[in-house]
């Protein structure tokens, strides 16, 4: 009961008229960010992080909620109606969504999305709220060397298990990883990969990286391979809403991705991906209609858009208990929080538990905003899709840089910011994952400070590590799930040399 | 999030040819982890237990020495995934409107001059010609959101001649 008088507490904290506009606004721009051919979340929240400079903790995060679940739907969006998914997550919901648009039923399709988003966004939620108090019990008992086997897990997990090849997620990770090495060393002062240059001694900023990476990185990527093919918007024709015959197939999807997308999401594990295919094929093998799958089924709508809006709830879970972000979006998160000095994990429930209640609220309430916002702004979302592609990436690049100008106007900042650019697009261009990156210059200085934590307490002997069952155990995932891709890998060869 | 897959790229079978751009890559990786040594060796160890400033550096370079050698592993395998054909002038006309803004924020011109440069590089990079119309656009967005963000939500933007007129 101690969860409801907390989330009571959140929601008094939520509905005060100044945050209910913060959520408004948050929810507005995410869409309207989000929407944009080749945004995704991540980006939408690096790009509207300077918005939220000036206001207070609390109604920033808010407004982060709010961006968060925007973003979010704006990408499905586009998946449906362009076919660039902004993200590998919506990616499932590209295959069918974007059939039905053609087929003219692009409405119910948006609005299956819009629906099933917020059915798995709010049972989601609700998970969230009551699984967090235990995970934060258990986390207040985690010793230093817990956290490191727990960051060790996620980099694993991030980098290696889930992408096409382990070797270039790895690679991602190592970079990001460097990046995180630069600047003054905390616990003796000495600067690291300085060069001497006065500007270094402070670190790479997170929101430069990312910004660098995603934003300029993309709008390069697009800009060199322009003469390959135009992109064709889908108009929305036909009704809008869903028929009596749309909602009897759309309601078990919703709950089944959203069971889905969840637990995977909450796991240390990262990633919508996963979850958005398996309920794509779950739903593709259960359906009375499988032969409509790969012509437009609502079913492959509705299931993986409430995977991907499930999950993105989930890996708040570890976001706020363990400060553990395990996706592009929450490594944002966690830099909107460091931008106020606070530090995700179970000392802020104790500290602060009118910003993590009030956050936790308002994700409800950003996610009642999105449906009633969007179902009667889609004519206003499509015809930002229509924007020219040359004032559209124009506009991205302005606005990225502004947010560099705007923390820091320094030659050398913005000069990082192109270089990073120019390192996305290399990636993009060699099929390296971008992810791992961020999540590495986030992480990797957490994880070395908890190690060299773990190895003073313990008068520097190694062993530590194996002695803690959490600690031995969590090692043992981060190795299995490091090598498994390669011995799994090894099988499939084998298994396809017999065929 | 991979966005690097951005699902156009045909998935044809790996070719035995070696691809020279992974062998470029396996060597920046190379370079990356010597980098890292050279300035751990610097940094002096202070702490009396456990591991100094410079271990980390250590372990990361090694980690970065064999993730070289996997990608040498790789291209010579031919593994290196299959790419379209890529035009260099879009990217350098981008790369020149980032110099140009930077160049004008150095040189104190203010932040409407230097993202209205950096718009109408990309503009032109995308394929339009009314480099005078987008101009004229590029000045009148930066302006509102000069305005906007300078004025209402106080951010700190550098200010040049043109902010001073407002």
């Amino acid at each position: 009961m101690e969860t409801f008088a907390a989330l009571a507490h959140g929601m008094a904290v939520a509905v005060q008229p100044m945050n209910l506009l913060y959520a408004l606004i948050g929810v507005f721009l995410g869409t309207a960010v989000g929407v944009l051919p080749g945004i995704g979340p991540a980006l939408t929240v690096a790009l509207l992080l300077p918005v939220t400079y000036k206001l207070d903790p609390g109604g920033s995060l808010i407004m982060f909620a709010g961006i968060y679940y925007g973003g979010m739907y704006g990408g499905s969006t586009t998946a449906i109606l362009i076919n660039t998914p902004g993200e590998s997550a919506s990616m499932a919901t590209a295959l069918e969504g974007n059939k039905m648009a053609k087929a003219g039923r692009g409405g119910p399709a948006l609005a299956t999305s819009a629906i099933g988003s917020f059915v798995a966004g709010t049972i989601a939620t609700i998970g969230l709220a009551f699984l967090a108090p235990w995970l934060v019990d258990f986390a207040v008992r985690f010793g230093p060397e817990d956290y490191f086997a727990l960051m060790c897990v996620a980099f694993v997990t991030v980098s290696a298990t889930f992408g096409d090849s382990p070797i270039r997620g790895l690679t991602s990770l190592f970079i990001g990883l460097t990046l995180g090495l630069i600047g003054i060393d905390k616990l003796t002062g000495q600067a690291r990969l300085a060069f001497g240059m006065p500007e270094l001694l402070d670190g790479v900023e997170v929101t430069t990286l990312a910004v660098g990476l995603f934003a300029v990185g993309e709008a390069l990527h697009v800009a060199s391979r322009r003469h390959h093919a135009e992109e064709k918007i889908e108009p929305v024709r036909g009704s809008l809403w869903m028929t009596r015959q749309d909602w009897m197939r759309s309601w078990k999807p919703w709950l089944r991705g959203t069971m889905f997308g969840f637990p995977i999401g909450a796991l240390p594990a990262g990633g919508a991906e996963i979850p958005t295919f398996l309920s794509y094929s779950t739903e593709k093998r259960l359906s009375k209609h499988p032969e409509e799958f790969g012509k437009g089924a609502i079913e492959g709508v509705a299931g993986p858009e409430a995977a991907n809006n499930a999950s993105a709830a989930g890996t708040l879970v570890p976001l706020l208990t363990l400060g553990l972000p395990t996706s592009a979006t929450a490594a944002m998160m966690l830099a909107g929080f460091q931008q106020y000095g606070l530090n995700p994990g179970p000392l802020l429930f104790a500290e602060r538990p009118d910003l993590v209640w009030g956050l936790i609220a308002s994700l409800f309430i950003a996610n009642v905003m999105l449906l009633v916002l969007n179902l009667p702004l889609v004519g206003l979302w499509v015809r930002l899709l229509a924007i020219p592609q040359p004032w559209l990436y124009a506009g991205i690049l302005v606005f990225a840089t502004m947010g560099t100008i705007a923390a820091k106007p320094s030659v050398v900042e913005l000069s990082m910011l192109a270089a990073f650019g120019v390192l996305g697009f290399l990636m993009r261009r060699f099929d390296f994952p971008i992810a791992p990156v961020v999540v590495g210059l986030i992480l990797g200085p957490i994880a070395e400070s908890q190690l060299r934590r773990a190895l003073a307490i313990s008068l520097g002997d190694p062993i530590v590590l194996l002695q803690s069952p959490m600690s031995a155990t969590l090692l043992g995932i981060a190795l299995t799930a490091l090598v498994a891709p390669f011995v799994l890998k090894g099988l499939g060869r084998f298994k396809a040399s017999e065929d | 999030m991979t966005d690097s897959a951005s699902g156009d790229l045909p998935q044809r079978p790996a070719s035995r040819r070696i691809d020279p751009a992974g062998l470029v890559i396996a060597a920046a990786l190379a370079v990356l982890a010597a980098v890292l040594v050279w300035d751990a060796s610097r940094l002096s160890s202070t702490s009396m237990y456990g591991m100094g400033p410079e271990a980390m550096p250590v372990v990361i370079a090694i980690g970065l020495g064999i993730l070289a050698i996997a990608n040498l592993i790789d291209t010579l395998r031919g593994n290196l995934p299959p790419r379209e054909s890529a035009d260099p002038k879009p990217v350098l006309l981008i790369l020149g409107g980032l110099a140009l803004l930077i160049a004008i924020i150095g040189l104190g011109g203010g932040f409407i001059l230097a993202t209205s440069a950096l718009f109408v590089t990309t503009s032109a990079a995308f394929g339009r010609r009314a480099i005078l119309a987008d101009l004229a656009i590029a000045l009148v967005m930066t302006t509102l959101i000069y305005l906007a963000f300078d004025r209402l939500l106080t951010l700190s933007l550098p200010a040049g001649p043109l902010e001073r007129l407002l």
